[in-house]
């Protein structure tokens, strides 16, 4: 004789979700009608009243969720009296699923509508200081512009970067006694780079060059001094990005492979590299992304960049919306990029699997 | 002269005396195999002869030549010693015909096609030709060894040092990749195993070295060890070996 155990309990859960659901729907409407009473606009009104609609249709399938785990809840009651353990069991679990479903909705429908009431708040006063849609749109196509000297930046310096960090990891690994030196220099010029602030080294470079005299270098002009700054800053956050991928290798790799005779040089090529590099590919996009931020302090040495022109535009409009802009852009050549590493990723990960 | 002489080799990790005074002749064609409790020194002593630890006294002759001390090309030296560890290591990011040819291609300068040709060729003799195309981590761990294996002899070495090889493998794995291994003997390899299957040594091995704290303590032929041993410890050993029920 068995003796089924009993279902889980769900009514309390069920009713605590349909609770919140209905606060939920009242606090978005009470609070989207007071925010909006405040708002002269009627454009930012009209817009206001479109948000309280979309708030109040979430929380409605909000409530709908809990209701229905409600209403399995009650059906897991009937079926435990009618004795169906099994059946009530699984109602139950239903009914608990409903109800987590509600709490996740009702907090993210929460956050997403406080997001937007910020805007909205003290007649939109947050809107007009940064999202004035004329503003962005006047300044988008020049700040556009000149956003291409970012993007060269990053690039230019991105691939400078993946060299210079790689000889700089090397160096710092490079065994013996006669890789001494080597290896003190290396880490000498990693610490350094890693210690001073991005900024004061493309101020150095970009003011103190062009007073050197030195040949070639003191003409370059203000970009090349940008990549040659963002470029030896970065190499040593890189090297260091190489050199955890490489020091993560077992080291029966190692031994694998100077047991069938490769050298130290060959085996960190054919069989360290190649491996490590797919295990850095994450921290190196970080860094990349990190850099591609920095190209914006080039303003500090005068390069009219996507930042540089925007703060033009907000001068001369004592308005930040052009800012905004800037940073929508950065965002929008971001993302693609964290989406591409991930399915590289992904399909690395499939290759290996499934041949 | 025999073709690996060890002499009087001595190594220390830091403070820990592991290898105290080893002298062994290893004849071409030999099957020599090491046995010893765990932490006894047979790793150690395997990869003081290719020279992946580097030794603090004594010397290591190959062929004739010695290959211990300053001024050896040691990466000719494991090209003519090849080794084969109890964890594998097959170069994960590689299909097993690469993991195979890459020496040959990138070390003996042969031809790609050749050698991949040739990596087929040894596969079929493990019967892993149908593996040729597949990563390590989609093989099971015996068929990673035989791999390893291959790896080892597709480098044409003169002798092999075999590092427990069955020892990460599940019991339903090891008579597959031993198999082999009495295939290699058969052909005449020069091999030097630490092993722990005693029947399998006793089988293949022409001399049996018995190793405990970093001394040999006896060697001779399998039948002697094994059937009428003179050290006390050395029986002592057999036998715990015998109640774990691998004898
Ligand atoms: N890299 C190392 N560093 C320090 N001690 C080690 C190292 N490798 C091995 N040893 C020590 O040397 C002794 C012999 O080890 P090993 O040769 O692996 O023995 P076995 O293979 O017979 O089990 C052990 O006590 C072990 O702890
Ligand atoms: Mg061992």
């Amino acid at each position: 004789m068995t003796t089924l155990s009993p279902a889980p309990r769900s009514r309390g859960l069920a009713v605590f979700a349909t609770l919140l659901a209905i606060a939920l729907l009242v606090a978005v409407a009470v609070v989207g009608e007071a925010v909006r009473a405040g708002i002269t606009s009627p454009q930012l009104s009209a817009f206001g009243a479109w948000v309280m609609a979309a708030g109040l249709a979430l929380g409605g399938v909000t409530l709908w969720t809990a209701v229905n785990g409600l209403r399995c809840s009650f059906q897991s009651g009937r079926e435990a009296a009618a004795n169906e353990i099994l059946a009530s069991r699984a109602s139950a679990a239903q009914s608990r699923q409903h109800s987590f479903i509600t709490f996740g909705l009702a907090f993210a429908v929460l956050i997403g509508f406080a997001l937007v009431q910020l805007v909205l708040i003290n007649d939109g006063n947050i809107q007009r200081t940064f999202l004035r849609g004329d503003l962005m749109a006047g300044s988008a196509l020049d700040i556009a512009r000149a956003f291409i000297v970012n993007i060269r930046l990053a690039l230019i310096s991105g691939v400078i970067v993946l060299v210079f960090g790689l000889v700089l990891a090397i160096a710092r690994m490079i065994p013996g006694k006669a890789g001494a030196p080597v290896r003190f220099l290396a880490v000498a010029y990693i610490d350094l780079m890693r210690a001073v602030p991005a900024i004061i080294v493309l101020y150095l470079i970009g003011f103190g060059l062009p007073l050197t005299n030195l040949p070639v270098l003191s003409g370059l002009n203000a970009e090349w001094f940008a990549i040659l700054a963002l470029s030896l800053t970065y190499s040593a956050y890189v090297a260091e990005v190489y050199r955890s991928g490489i020091a993560s290798i077992h080291p029966s790799q190692w031994a694998a492979s100077r047991s069938l005779g490769f050298s130290y040089l060959q085996t960190l090529r054919f069989f360290i590299l190649p491996q490590a590099m797919r295990l850095v590919i994450p921290p190196m996009l970080s860094t990349f992304i990190a850099l591609q931020k920095d190209t914006s302090l080039v303003n500090v040495i005068g390069t009219l960049d996507a930042f540089n022109q925007a703060k033009f535009y907000a001068s001369s409009t004592f308005n930040l919306s052009s800012v905004t802009v800037v940073a929508i852009l950065f965002v929008i050549i971001t993302i693609p990029q964290t989406r591409f590493v991930d399915w590289m990723l992904e399909r690395g990960a499939n290759r290996r699997k499934g041949a | 002269m025999a073709f690996i002489e060890l002499s009087g080799i001595e190594k220390s990790y830091s403070n820990h005396h592991v290898l105290k005074g080893i002298d062994l002749d290893v004849e071409k064609h030999q099957v020599v195999t090491l046995i010893g409790a765990s932490g006894s020194g047979k790793s150690t002593l395997l990869r003081c002869i290719n020279a992946l630890e580097t030794i603090d006294s004594g010397t290591v002759s190959v062929d004739g030549d010695v290959v211990s001390g300053p001024g050896v090309d040691l990466d000719r030296l494991r090209r003519k010693v090849g080794m084969v560890f109890q964890s594998f290591n097959l170069f994960p990011h590689m299909t097993v015909e690469d993991n195979i040819a890459v020496g040959p291609v990138r070390l003996l300068g042969e031809d790609p096609d050749a050698a991949l040709r040739r990596a087929r060729e040894l596969l079929e003799r493990v019967n892993l030709a149908h593996r040729a195309r597949y990563y390590p981590d989609q093989l099971s761990g015996g068929q990673q060894q035989r791999v390893a294996i291959v790896r080892a002899i597709a480098m044409r070495p003169e002798a092999l040092l075999l590092d427990e090889i069955t020892s990460a493998l599940d019991p339903e794995l090891v008579a597959e990749v031993l198999n082999i291994v009495r295939d290699l003997a058969r052909d005449g390899m020069t091999m030097i195993l630490a092993t722990h299957e005693m029947q399998f040594a006793r089988e293949v091995s022409d001399v049996v070295v018995f190793l405990e704290q970093g001394k040999l303590l006896e060697k001779g032929p399998p039948e002697q060890i094994f059937g009428e041993p003179k050290e006390e410890r050395t029986r002592a050993f057999l036998k715990q070996i015998i109640e774990a029920g691998r004898l």
